[in-house]
């Protein structure tokens, strides 16, 4: 267990380095699915099985797929040499961005979540148990939330319907 | 009539308006998928979408007089008579806005079916956010509303100012969608509800009040919904937004979005925080005043007509936070009165312009009125009672509005807000008298000026109306300042549902 979290988690950071290093738009794409999986593969070993698929099916399939459509339809080309310079405004913000994520991660290594939203021990590994992941996730999701996940339906047709009405040359 | 929101029958109930509309919408979609596009299937579907709302108004009506009450735990939506008022006020602002609509479009040339479609479905997101009593519901329906507009204000996208209102406000929109998100998630962290009478419920038995989890959510939260209606220093996209949008989507926005936000923020406040009432309230007494000072100064200095009216409506956001401030029954009651003429008269004075103006309208100045009393004293005199209503002038249903919103803030103890708001109202003559100047003391430039003015004959109905109305309970205000004061009476302590009983188990 310890090995393949190891194994995974060092994949993951190697995988996501490599993603942001590539001159190749398209290597890039790749090395993030690499990422993706990798992650998906410490969800399991969390126990998470049904977030491991929707990480797989969703992420690393369908929108990397979208990606990788919209570069190659773009004919995006390599980054030629000269053009980020090592050190732009935006590569500085990015790397203090990411100082700072670690620096909150550190510190949230000994932080103790709020009162009022701690489960008592054992919850969440009895409803495992009891339902496995699909169901303790469906049935909150069809009964407790079922007016907010028909609004996120209703809004994503509103969303469609609207990028096509802007996009669209004729109608 | 008792209702189980826990039960599918419950829900579909409480939620009956918001289906009506949805389905409405949906159906409407397919229809506008198989027609041709012609101006007169385009018209015809702007009467059917106008149908729906119609349907859903008698809906909500029913729901009101019904006087339905939650049995069991209380879940997502509210179902008090405040809801009510407010959905009944959305919808007559998207009624409204659809009738202007129906004509605008042809002239303008935009014939997108798609627009009534949009438009319905901005009203149900409307109304799920003015009727959420969970935070979910409450963020999904503001989305809802918001996506919706922010196609609808780019809808006319061969205008260059249609497509840089529509970017600006998506841009601006999704920043402050994010703060709002934060500001939940805080408050969810803080009190492990989302639920608005749980969390209010938690701030008591946990005592929340000074938590700065909670504080910092609940600032948040103040920061999305005064980008949201609109309120100094949160307006800057409100200006270039409303000028370039088509002018019925202006109104629309103006009137209706605004409502449904504030109705929002209303309940938030009330429901979830009212404990709280002496951190929040000096925050909104702020934003209150510096709205009303920013909006009607800056409007003095417009020319065009149409950026003249979006500052107006910051200011009007002003007036009614004001009413927000001292938190009570009296003040929720006084801001559901003034909305609800706000609404009418807001989209009225729009109204005039959608019929004066061509391309956009953003070239209408003041002066473009002059002699319209001439060619077309009905309209003028129209215009007139909705500009002095929009002034707050005695006999008109606005100056009942602004007093009764005054006698709110006097009687809590707002006394200097109070003078603020008298003050600014008297700065908002200084732009809005020119208009009527104009239209009854300047000549017209030549006898042809006006001749492209025509008013439908509905239209013509529907105007004589609101102007009665605006004139009617601006004299006679008894009957409906009771009706607002039982709307807002869901918000006194023995209408709720104690929450004691759905609460989860303590954390050990």
């Amino acid at each position: 267990m310890t090995f393949a979290f190891w194994f995974f988690a060092g994949a993951a950071i190697l995988a996501s380095f490599l993603c942001i290093t590539r001159r190749s738009p398209v290597s890039s794409a790749l090395w993030l699915i690499t990422t993706l999986f990798n992650v998906a593969a410490l969800f399991v070993l969390l126990d998470a099985h049904f977030l491991a698929a929707v990480q797989v099916l969703v992420y690393a399939g369908a929108i990397m797929v979208l990606f990788l459509f919209v570069i190659m339809l773009l004919n995006l080309g390599d980054a030629a040499p000269g053009e980020n310079p090592r050190w732009s405004p935006s590569r500085v913000v990015g790397f203090l961005a990411g100082l700072g994520l670690l620096a909150e991660l550190l510190v949230l290594r000994s932080a103790v979540p709020p009162d009022a939203i701690r489960l008592p021990p054992g919850v969440v590994a009895g409803e495992m148990a009891g339902h496995g992941a699909v169901q303790s996730l469906a049935v909150p999701l069809f009964q407790a939330y079922l007016v907010p996940f028909e609004i996120t339906s209703l809004m994503l047709l509103a969303a469609i319907v609207g990028a096509v009405v802007l996009a669209k040359r004729r109608l | 009539m008792s209702l189980d929101l826990q039960k599918g029958l419950g829900l579909l109930i409480a939620l009956l308006p918001e289906t009506i509309l949805a389905v409405w919408a949906m159906a409407l979609l397919l229809v506008a998928a198989w027609t041709h596009k012609d101006p007169r299937a385009l018209r015809r579907i702007g009467w059917v979408s106008l149908a729906g709302i119609g349907v859903a108004f008698l809906a909500v009506a029913w729901l009101w007089t019904a006087h339905p009450r939650l049995e069991g735990l209380p879940t997502s939506v509210a179902v008090d008579p405040f809801r009510w008022a407010v959905d009944a006020i959305i919808l007559l602002g998207a009624g409204f806005a659809v009738l202007l609509s129906i004509g605008y479009l042809e002239r303008e040339g935009i014939l997108i079916p798609e627009y009534y479609v949009l438009m319905l479905l901005a009203t149900v997101g409307m109304m799920l956010l003015a009727g959420g009593e969970d935070l979910f519901v409450l963020f999904l329906g503001l989305e809802l509303m918001s996506v919706s507009s922010y196609v609808l204000a780019g809808i006319d996208r061969r205008r260059e100012a249609s497509a840089e209102a529509a970017l600006k406000y998506f841009l601006l929109g999704a920043f402050a969608s994010a703060f709002l998100l934060y500001g939940i998630a805080l408050v969810y962290g803080a009190t492990g509800s989302t639920k608005l009478g749980f969390i209010g419920f938690q701030v008591q038995s946990l005592q929340l009040a000074t938590h700065p989890m909670l504080l910092a959510g609940l600032a948040l939260l103040l920061v999305g919904f005064g980008f949201k209606v609109a309120a100094v220093p949160f307006h800057m996209w409100t200006p270039d937004v409303y000028d370039g949008a088509p002018t019925p989507v202006t109104a629309f926005m103006a009137a209706a979005t605004k409502a449904a936000a504030f109705a929002a923020l209303i309940r938030v406040l009330l429901r979830a925080v009212p404990l709280l009432h002496d951190t929040w309230s000096p925050v909104v007494w702020w934003l209150a005043a510096a709205t009303m000072v920013v909006g009607n100064l800056v409007a003095l200095n417009q020319k065009s007509l149409k950026r003249m009216l979006a500052y107006s409506s910051i200011a009007h956001a002003g007036y009614l936070l004001t009413a927000l401030v001292s938190g009570s029954v009296g003040g929720a009651a006084a801001f559901l009165y003034y909305l609800l003429f706000y609404t009418l008269m807001t989209i009225g004075a729009f109204a005039v312009l959608v019929y004066k103006g061509r391309d956009g309208e953003r070239t209408v100045t003041a002066d473009d009125l002059a002699g319209l009393a001439e060619s077309h004293p009905w309209l003028a005199l129209f215009m007139t009672i909705c500009l002095l209503s929009l002034l707050g002038f005695p006999g008109t249903a606005g100056f009942i509005g602004k007093w009764y919103i005054l006698t709110s803030a006097i009687g809590s103890g707002y006394a200097l807000l109070a003078t603020i708001m008298v003050l600014a109202s008297v700065v908002s003559a200084g732009y809005y008298l020119p208009v009527i100047m104009a239209m009854y003391m300047k000549p017209r430039l030549h006898a042809e000026v006006h001749a492209d003015v025509s008013v439908p004959r509905v239209m013509r109905g529907v105007l004589t109306a609101v102007a009665v109305a605006l004139v009617v309970f601006g004299v006679w205000p008894s009957g409906l300042l009771k009706t607002a004061r039982a709307g807002a009476r869901g918000f006194l302590p023995d209408e709720v549902v104690p929450i004691s009983q759905g609460v989860p188990a303590a954390p050990k």
